[in-house]
């Protein structure tokens, strides 16, 4: 099978419109026939549902929470890029474009990315009516900061809780249409399959988190928008909900899974401090618009952070990019601080960590400014770890924060699947192999506000139909299938929980396809995985019954996908025999150990296809072709 | 710094919603300091799962005090002991060595416990679904530097905007009042112009959903403000107030 993109023809700049206008229209009085299943109300979800409501669509959307209102968009903190150009300081859609594409160490499609900064100022000014509380500047117009990657400021944002504010927003949008009887919400819903008949995406099998009832769901199109997969490592920055299912069970079924070895591996974490540690803690990006990032000169000095004078102390950032300084890409500060680390500079009780200092900022602008820019932020390190960083410099290190990687899609966001559409995290397209901070938001609205509403009445008007109702085989198959692994789960009985098999195995991708990566520690992995699964099926206890609420299996089910998730993982990142972003292979580096590429064999889309269990998948590549901007070494010296 | 304690948990177990439920009490051994409230339950439900019972449900997901999902009484206390603190980010050296905690539900008549400690608060969804939004299509919103707001009024929406919808506020009150959470969202969206135009329609709208839900009225306890974990301000319900009564009696809103 030969992947096409189906990237419109035509300049850079003209394809969105372009395609736009070529794509087929769904009559509104024919849009109500259509039904739609919407699967996650993160932004993507949340925002496709609205404005496919409003199109006049008939739209049902499924929600993991109690409230959609809940889903893990919510804790994004730092702020939305756009190409808005408030502060006359250069930017434009083409730099927003170009800055995004070489962040992701070229490795994202050019048209793809082009249309994400296109529609960046639209979504800003969608969030605003909506009532979204960004910050302002005195005279009462849109304030902006500045993030990692870019050497403007571009991002908007509302307080650290952006993610909290666009979600609010898009969450209120879609409220308002399941007010109106457009939009109907299934909370407490996980997917456990996907339904294809006749070769289109046609419905889902969901589990009833209360009561256990393993629901039938059929409509003319899917909407994956169901997040990354970044727990696969147990400890990341991710909400415990957030797993693999739905886009594993829908690789299963014929989508293509692209570049799932692209992990974003954040540099501003509170570091792990002990074993029964359960997630961690991300603080935010913006604080290295005014906190500075050092570590000790000399290795196992141990002495307190503010006995240590000025000439002793190593600024690395600063040093090693003085034009970006702490403003670096996340996979380049992340990969300095571990190289720091590794050189026996790391500080605290593990010395698995870097100073994040404010002293200079304070001095500098008075406590009162830092506070308002990062109160909620310095408060929360508080509350974690007990250390007030007003006083003391922070310690911060890396951890996985989000995945690159997701389902491959064309440009108009559907699968390889007919019918499955894939927004936001859940999807590779846009972020390459590094995503720039502030970008995630401005991609999950993106989609949902923007790209889907005018992509999917193509296919729509383009499809024929067969009826499908909830009878149909396909159902009646996929739900067999749920219901014999819960069966199983539950009657295993072992002598392990399921957190204690998870734990173990991010342990195992941290440490050998983590932060940085070589192909022997990639074999073992692949081997310690497959025993490990093996395990995992003969001594999990998984407590309860399948017919209530129990999070036990719930669990179970995200991990059991996990543990062959991880295998592709590291499958991927074993075919990528090049360093790129934050995919860093150690036999692949520059003499200043930047990632080098290989764009003569890599430059293109990795995409797996499911060919039965206990098979080796097979490997599509979508060749990457760059026309507008230039291949070059990243450089933010 | 980092040191281990050991607890007794009064904990509250109910097999579901028609179950009458009861208190059972069960330790917590060997809790580091350093360790979240929802880490020391982790623990627990670890010992439970290998002693072959069921572990405690409760509500959890972004354990960073941003999603709402978490929420308990400890000691007759929303949330635990600290202020503007969800239970997430109480950590457990706040507590001492040989300390009984009792760790409940929230209670409310519109807040129905489905197991363990977790409540169905699908009621806060049917009252942002009643007029918690500004009508604006996709596609339809002006340039948004068209409309300037004074950085203390987006400010003072920001603040009330702040609400993470976690119920504590009605779990406080004795009332078992939502006041709180639905005068944030009034609030936010009145202090901005953005809301005005369907300011009224949405005070009452938002009001009578929050009465059809079984929740009380607000009689000035303020333990919503001091139970807050964002410690969102009465204040707001003082705006509430002047819009509700703004709305009934000067608009055309019916």
């Amino acid at each position: 099978m030969r992947l096409d993109a189906k990237i419109p023809a035509g300049p850079l700049a003209q394809k969105w419109d372009r395609h736009r206008f070529e794509t087929k229209l769904v009559n509104p009085a024919n849009r109500r026939k259509y039904s739609i299943l919407v699967v996650g109300t993160g932004l993507a979800g949340a925002s496709a549902s609205a404005s496919l409501a409003e199109l006049g669509y008939d739209v049902k959307t499924f929600c993991i929470h109690d409230s959609p209102r809940r889903a893990h968009s919510i804790a994004a903190q730092g702020g939305i890029n756009a190409a808005k150009n408030y502060p006359n300081d250069g930017d434009s859609i083409w730099r927003l474009f170009y800055d995004t594409v070489k962040g992701g160490d070229f490795r994202a499609r050019e048209a793809n990315v082009y249309r994400l900064a296109q529609v960046s100022n639209a979504i800003i000014d969608q969030c605003t009516a909506q009532g979204v509380p960004f910050a302002r500047e005195y005279g009462g117009l849109l304030a902006n900061r500045s993030f990692g990657g870019a050497q403007l400021s571009r991002t908007f944002y509302a307080r650290g809780q952006t993610g909290q504010q666009l979600l609010l927003g898009a969450y209120s949008a879609m409220m308002r249409q399941a007010a109106a009887g457009r939009v109907h919400l299934f909370p407490r819903r996980e997917m456990l399959d996907l339904v294809v008949v006749n070769g289109q995406a046609r419905g889902i099998v969901a589990r009833n988190l209360l009561t256990g009832e393993i629901e039938r769901h059929a409509g003319h199109a899917v909407l994956l928008c169901t997040g990354g997969y970044g727990n696969v490592y147990f400890l990341s920055t991710n909400a415990k909900a957030c797993n693999v299912t739905a886009t594993y069970r829908a690789y299963k079924r014929g989508a293509f899974f692209a570049n799932p070895c692209f992990t974003q591996i954040h540099p501003t974490c509170i570091p792990v401090h002990g074993t029964y540690q359960s997630k961690l803690t991300l603080m935010s990006e913006s604080l290295r618009n005014d906190g500075r990032v050092w570590v000790p000169k000399t290795p196992g000095d141990k002495r307190a952070p503010t006995e240590i004078p000025e000439a002793e102390r190593d600024y690395f950032l600063e040093r090693k990019y003085p034009s970006f300084g702490n403003l670096v890409p996340r996979d380049v500060a992340s990969r300095n601080a571990k190289e720091q680390c590794d050189q026996g500079k790391g500080v605290g009780d593990t010395g698995l960590a870097v100073y994040l200092d404010f002293a200079d900022a304070i001095q500098r602008d008075g406590k009162a400014t830092i506070a308002k820019k990062y109160g909620n932020l310095f408060q929360m390190y508080e509350k974690i770890t007990g250390d007030d960083p007003y006083r003391t410099p922070m310690m911060i290190y890396p951890a996985v924060h989000y995945t690159m990687g997701g389902l491959w899609v064309d440009y108009n966001l559907m699968s390889t699947v007919p019918g499955l559409f894939v927004l936001g995290e859940a999807n590779f397209s846009d972020h390459g192999a590094n995503r720039l901070g502030a970008s995630a938001l401005m991609q999950g609205l993106a989609d949902g506000y923007f790209v889907i509403p005018a992509t999917i009445g193509g296919y729509l008007a383009g499809t024929r139909f067969e009826a499908v109702t909830t009878g149909d085989a396909g159902f009646a198959d996929a739900e067999r299938q749920v219901a014999e692994q819960t069966r199983r789960l539950l009657s295993i009985g072992g002598k392990r929980t399921v957190d204690d098999f998870h734990r173990q195995l991010g342990l195992t991708m941290w440490d050998h396809c983590g932060m940085s990566r070589t192909n022997a520690g990639l074999e073992r992995a692949r081997a310690v995985i497959r025993e490990l699964r093996a395990e995992f099926w003969r001594d999990v206890r998984v407590p309860g019954s399948a017919a209530d609420l129990n999070q036990s299996l719930e669990k179970a089910g995200r991990v059991a996908d996990f543990m062959e998730f991880a295998e592709l993982m590291v499958l991927d990142a074993l075919a990528r025999q090049e360093s790129c972003g934050g995919h860093f292979n150690e036999a692949f580096q520059t003499e200043e150990n930047e990632a080098r590429r290989d764009d003569q064999n890599f430059c293109h889309v990795a995409a797996w296809e499911f060919t039965g269990e206990g098979r080796d998948p097979n490997l599509h590549k979508e060749p990457l072709s760059f026309e507008n901007v230039q291949l070059t070494q990243r450089s933010y010296k | 710094m980092n040191k281990t304690i050991n607890l007794t948990l009064k904990i509250w177990r109910q097999k579901d919603r028609s179950d009458k439920g009861r208190f059972e009490t069960t330790p917590a051994r060997d809790i580091s300091t350093d360790m979240s409230f929802l880490e020391m339950l982790d623990v627990v439900n670890e010992r439970l799962t290998l002693e072959g019972r069921e572990p405690i449900a409760f509500e959890h997901d972004c354990r960073e005090g941003i999603c709402g999902s978490c929420g308990t009484m400890v000691n007759g206390r929303a949330h635990g002991p600290l202020k503007g603190t969800s239970l997430c980010q109480l950590h457990m050296r706040h507590f001492k060595d040989g300390d009984t905690l009792t760790i409940e539900p929230w209670r409310a008549r519109a807040f129905p416990v489905i197991k363990d400690l977790v409540v169905d608060r699908s009621a806060y969804d049917r009252i942002i679904q009643a007029g918690g939004y500004v009508s604006v299509n996709t596609g339809s919103a002006p340039e948004a530097n068209t409309l300037p707001v004074p950085p203390e009024l987006a400010e003072k929406a920001m603040d009330a905007a702040a609400c993470i919808g976690c119920g504590a506020c009605v779990a406080a009150c004795p009332n078992a009042s939502a006041m709180l959470f639905v005068s944030a969202k009034i609030s936010q969206l009145a202090l901005l112009p953005q809301g005005r135009p369907e300011a009224d329609r949405r005070a009452l709208a938002m009001v009578r959903a929050m009465d059809a839900c079984g929740f009380g009225n607000c009689s000035n306890h303020r333990e919503c403000e001091n139970a807050c974990p964002k410690e969102i301000s009465i204040a707001n319900i003082a705006r509430l107030n002047r819009e509700f009564l703004h709305a009934g009696f000067i608009s055309h809103e019916t």
